[in-house]
């Protein structure tokens, strides 16, 4: 229990997916201009992401390895995320229109997210079994959405401060994004 | 090699079934046709095409009541776009709604205008600012150009002046109308 406790620790806050592993950063600064969007975002890819990282634990487990086609490993993982992804669009398109409509283009955009195929690799590389799959997908997808709400929160502070002209946009965007990953560095050795 | 192209093979037909499956349990009612007809107006609400606006006569297109040469502001660009999307014939422009000209201002002589509010009345987008006694002006971002305001208008204030786009002023499409499943076909106007 303990472990798993400790997986979602890690992946939220010491190995966070956008901060210090860098990835999925493309969402990061493009979804995070306003808070409703960035919270959107955030549950679309906790979706996305959970349910990419069970099946391609699956793909890997029960295909992949009994067969000996693990050099297939990259395309089938980003055969089920696509297929994941879409699945995605047409629930979300379904149940909630408003949700779909303030996504828009970066629904799909998940497809691309490196966060996802990293997390999936991730798991491989690291030997993780069914449920500590999961887990560690749940937790850096929670990571990623904490990090854009976060950082969409300030963005909307940013946007009315008084920032030297040099600095505006994506400039400041990006100061900030590079101080919130100094200020996660102080969790490293949280847990070992 | 065999197993290989084997297993992707059925990956890839378990995967597209359940996707297959799922687009037609979670099928949503798609654009209705208005809708798409609507997007691709220019919004002046004008009223030149005899509707009451650019939604109405998007309705009538789409109920068949109407025919698609009938708007000039959006001139020719619309028109084919109109065709493109209802599979039917491009035609010129209908002469009864008027001709297709370059985008106009609307402009208030500030020194003739009387306050009398009526322009503020006609304007279907609420570009007119001002109050009763006091002077208007036109917010130029807002104006789509209908010259609606130019009739009401008791002393004749509001002249219609010619915008050229020039790098200031051009903007990108609206994104939204921009309709990312079908591609690009919205934005070019």
């Amino acid at each position: 229990m303990a472990e798993y406790a400790l997986i979602l620790i890690s992946t939220i806050l010491v190995n966070n997916i956008v901060l210090v592993k860098f990835l999925g950063l493309c969402p990061f600064m493009g979804v995070s201009r306003k808070l409703e969007t960035a919270m959107g975002m955030g549950l679309a890819t906790t979706f996305v992401l959970t349910l990419s990282s069970i099946s391609s634990y699956m793909i890997n487990e029960f295909l992949l390895i009994p067969l000996n086609i693990e050099f297939l490993r990259t395309i089938s993982f980003i055969f089920v995320i696509a297929v994941v992804v879409q699945f995605t669009e047409l629930v979300v398109h379904k149940t909630s229109p408003i949700l779909y409509q303030v996504l828009g283009i970066f629904l799909p955009l998940i497809t691309t997210n490196c966060a996802v195929l990293g997390v999936a690799l991730l798991n491989v590389q690291e030997g993780h079994g069914f449920l500590e799959s999961a887990l560690y997908g749940f937790g850096a997808a929670v990571g990623f959405s904490m990090v854009l709400v976060i950082f969409a929160a300030m963005r909307e502070r940013i946007a009315v401060a008084d920032v030297p002209v040099p600095f505006q946009g994506a400039a400041i965007a990006l100061i900030t994004a590079g101080l919130m990953s100094m200020a996660f560095m102080g969790f490293a050795g949280l847990v070992k | 090699m065999l197993t290989a192209i084997i297993a992707i093979t059925l990956l890839a037909l378990v995967l597209g079934l359940v996707l297959g499956y799922a687009s037609i349990k979670f099928k949503v009612e798609g654009d209705p046709i208005a809708d798409q007809i609507d997007k691709l107006l220019p919004q002046t609400q004008c009223g030149q095409c005899s509707f009451p606006g650019c939604r109405p006569y998007a309705e009538a297109i789409a109920a068949g009541e109407a025919d698609i040469n009938r708007c000039p502001p959006g001139g020719e660009a619309t028109i084919e776009a109109l065709a493109d999307l209802l599979e039917v014939e491009a035609k010129p422009l209908d002469d009864e709604c008027g001709v297709e000209k370059p985008k106009t201002l609307a402009v208030i002589d500030e020194d003739r205008c009387i306050g009398c509010t009526l322009c503020i009345q006609a304007c279907p987008v609420d570009a007119i600012l001002g109050s009763a006694k006091h002077m208007h002006t036109v917010i130029a971002d807002e104006c789509t150009g209908c010259e609606l305001c130019l009739p009401p208008c008791p002393v004749d204030c509001i002249d219609m002046v010619e915008t050229e786009v020039n790098p200031n002023t051009w903007r990108w499409p609206d994104p939204a109308r921009i309709d990312i499943k079908v591609g690009d076909k919205n934005g070019a106007e």
